[in-house]
């Protein structure tokens, strides 16, 4: 099959490597490609995942031209389409039929595949939990090139390994999953902020029943009584009738317009220099926006309200050349508080977090071997690369996350040890176990792969080689 | 005006967006290719995107016998019959193999050149007495002159510029528009992998062009644009220097 050498790396821009990229636009040539490819091979959407888990210097295999939707219904509000699909495609053929995805992460840039093998969160974990929630079956292509139909009856463990496996055990061909019927394209948004984290931790847990969207925007750089100051937004659908109360006219409430404020997209043209986001742009940052918001209500198009890093495209370039890494944990709900704050006092007295912080609850975990989400809480807090010096935060901030029970999410993580891995997966020696049955010589591989143990020692050699 | 259009070649890297952008105007396609089972999850995809009228029909290009049969099947899936008909299938052998190896050379000629001629034949026929409709091809801009490069597979299109000039002098009186179109490189499969592409552009950029000229009726179209200047300066160089040239 023919390929395009590319430079690949993650969202971070972190270590780019030359790679092979396989670029199949018909089923045929996609199991061709898995068959004849001689070297390893790891599937690839739209490469939104922070760190080196679609990296691969032996090839990468691109879903992008696999992006079609197989069938929708409308009735039971159930979508099945192939792998490469977007959520970007998916909301704009959902929401003119009424319905939304039930779960999605902060960017409408990823795709389907990438949703299953990282399976993504959004503000509703606490009430609706990760993709696989929602997902009813998918048609993996493997190693030895049969394509297996996975659902929680047929092959079950493969298909909780596929959730959260970042792509080792096989190619996703298609898969069908739910959608979440909705009423417009607006929800009602409450805003307000916390004093510090024991503020925040009690604004949860006391009101997020009533919110089916949760998050927290943190300020990482605050320090003493401060700590943890943070803005809540939370929200719900907005129903027809919340719309017109204040104003805003049918046609525009139709779900059938899916982009009811068209906003015009800004772009980062280039890398800016390293230096522009430093720890006294990010704390004047921060102090803005904490002091910039209100406690209010309002009403916000899904496009603002779950996007809002959408607005901007490559908005990764504003951290320079040198990259950047997000570091994202799940903390158990006995330890949240003590682990929050010993994160957060690491991180703010570090001076190296930037301006994206999130905080949130997670609801109950699922069985996913390698998923993410626990029940708890979660952080997660950009740095730029800053060599040496994160290197050594995020070493502390591993074990802080050991020390609490938790664990650091893949899709993000691209430094992560064997070692702390290890202690954070129990499932991750049942995986190794699977892959070794299903993949024997390692053919689906990434840079993640390899750090991480997670494909058989065969393929190790092949891949110095 | 919604029409109703045979996509010849349907799953071509070019006709994909073609299709798709179609669809979405609301025009009613038939989509003919080989692979049954593409052009399955093609149609189920222009009918979820755009709730479009989308009817497959099998089509392969080297059995030229075939092909009255599509164009009556394809003109019959429709009441009022099929408006435009627009011939998508190609391909593209490596220069060296297709010089090396004659069968590649044929394969080519018969693809690019000698179905189309096959099919747009039954296509004229059937518009003809009509007084209606139009006939679109997808040529290149590879057939303005041959090239070092690749001058098999332009000699190909160059033919069928040759004969769709021909089909539209012949059709101008029965009201009849046949659209030549001149795409350059385009990033589809049959150009991935290769380097150094000039004018690179995405398929749907082509597509965008392709859908306007049908809908105004062009009769040659460079797309994109920049083809056009291009291929008039490259068409105007003397042969004595151009031979010397390596482009």
């Amino acid at each position: 099959m023919r390929f395009r050498t590319e430079n690949i790396t993650g969202w971070g821009n972190l270590a780019a490597v030359r790679a092979p990229v396989f670029r199949p636009d018909r089923i045929g040539d996609l199991r061709r490609t898995v068959a004849e490819n001689r070297g390893t091979l790891i599937s690839r959407g739209l490469g939104r995942s922070y760190g080196d888990a679609a990296v691969n210097a032996g090839g990468v295999l691109s879903h992008v031209c696999l992006n079609r939707f197989l069938a929708f219904d409308e009735a039971q509000g159930i979508v099945e389409c192939e792998a490469g699909v977007t959520f970007d495609e998916l909301i704009r053929v959902s929401l003119e039929r009424g319905f939304f995805p039930a779960v999605t992460p902060g960017t409408r840039h990823i795709t389907v595949g990438g949703a299953i093998a990282a399976d993504v969160h959004g503000k509703n974990h606490h009430v609706d939990g990760s993709f696989a929630q929602c997902l009813l079956d998918f048609r993996l292509l493997t190693a030895g090139g049969e394509v297996l139909r996975c659902s929680r009856q047929e092959n079950s463990h493969i298909f909780w390994a596929t959730l959260g496996g970042m792509g080792l055990t096989g190619a996703i061909v298609d898969a069908r999953f739910r959608l979440r019927p909705v009423a417009s394209a607006f929800l009602t948004v409450d805003y307000q902020r916390t004093a510090n984290l024991d503020q925040s931790l009690e604004a949860f847990s006391a009101g997020d029943a009533g919110y089916n969207y949760s998050v927290a925007w943190i300020d990482c750089l605050a320090r003493g009584r401060s700590l943890g100051r943070s803005v809540l937004m939370r929200g719900n659908h907005a129903a027809a009738s919340e719309l017109r109360s204040v104003g805003i006219a049918h046609h525009e409430i139709a779900v059938g317009n899916a982009h009811p404020t068209p906003r015009r997209r800004k772009s980062v043209p280039c890398f800016l220099p390293n230096f522009v986001l430093n720890p006294w742009s990010a704390r004047a940052f921060n102090s803005l926006y904490y002091h910039g918001h209100r406690d209010e209500r309002a009403l916000v198009d899904y496009d603002s309200f779950f996007y809002p890093l959408d607005a901007v495209s490559n908005w990764n370039r504003i951290y320079g050349r040198r990259g950047f890494l997000q570091y994202q944990a799940a903390l158990p709900a006995d330890a949240s508080r003590l682990g929050l704050i010993a994160l957060l006092e690491a991180i703010s007295s570090s001076r190296q977090a930037s301006f994206l912080a999130v905080l949130k609850t997670f609801g109950p975990a699922n069985a996913g071997w390698l998923s993410f989400p626990l029940a708890g809480s979660t952080l997660a807090v950009d740095f730029p690369n800053t060599g040496p010096a994160l290197a050594q935060l995020l070493d502390t901030l591993d074990e802080i996350v050991i020390a609490h029970g938790g664990r650091v999410y893949l899709a993000k993580d691209a430094r992560m040890s064997r070692e702390s891995f290890d202690i954070m997966y129990p499932g991750a020696d049942e995986f190794r176990n699977l892959k070794a049955a299903l993949d024997p010589t390692g053919r689906f591989s990434s840079h993640l792969a390899r750090r991480l143990g997670l494909s058989p020692a065969a393929c190790q050699k092949r891949a110095a080689a | 005006m919604k029409e109703n259009i045979l996509i010849v070649g349907a799953l071509s890297g070019l006709a994909r967006p073609i299709a798709d952008q179609l669809a979405a105007q609301g025009h009613a396609l038939v989509l003919a290719a080989r692979d049954g089972e593409e052009l399955l999850r093609m149609q189920a995809d222009l009918r979820v995107r755009h709730r479009a009228n989308i009817t497959i029909a099998p089509f392969e290009a080297l059995d030229f016998d075939s092909h009255a049969g599509l164009i009556e099947q394809a003109d019959k899936a429709f009441a009022d019959g099929l408006t435009g008909i627009l011939f998508c299938a190609g391909w593209l052998a490596d220069q060296r193999w297709a010089a090396a190896d004659f069968a590649a050379a044929r394969q080519m000629i018969d693809i690019n050149f000698t179905a189309a001629v096959s099919v747009l034949n039954h296509a004229a026929n059937l518009f003809e007495p009509r007084r209606r409709g139009w006939i679109g091809a997808l040529s290149s801009v590879a057939g303005d002159r041959g090239r070092l490069s690749n001058y098999l597979y332009g000699s190909t299109k160059s033919a069928l510029n040759a004969y769709l000039q021909g089909l539209r002098h012949r059709l101008t009186a029965a009201g009849v528009t046949v659209i030549t179109v001149k795409p350059g490189c385009a990033d589809t499969a049959m150009t991935y992998g290769m380097e150094k592409l000039p004018f690179l552009v995405g398929p749907e950029v082509i597509a965008r062009d392709v859908v306007r000229a049908i809908a105004r009726r062009r009769l040659i179209v460079y797309t994109p644009g920049i083809w056009w200047p291009v291929m008039t300066i490259i068409r105007l160089l003397p042969e004595q220097l151009f031979r010397r040239l390596k482009i």
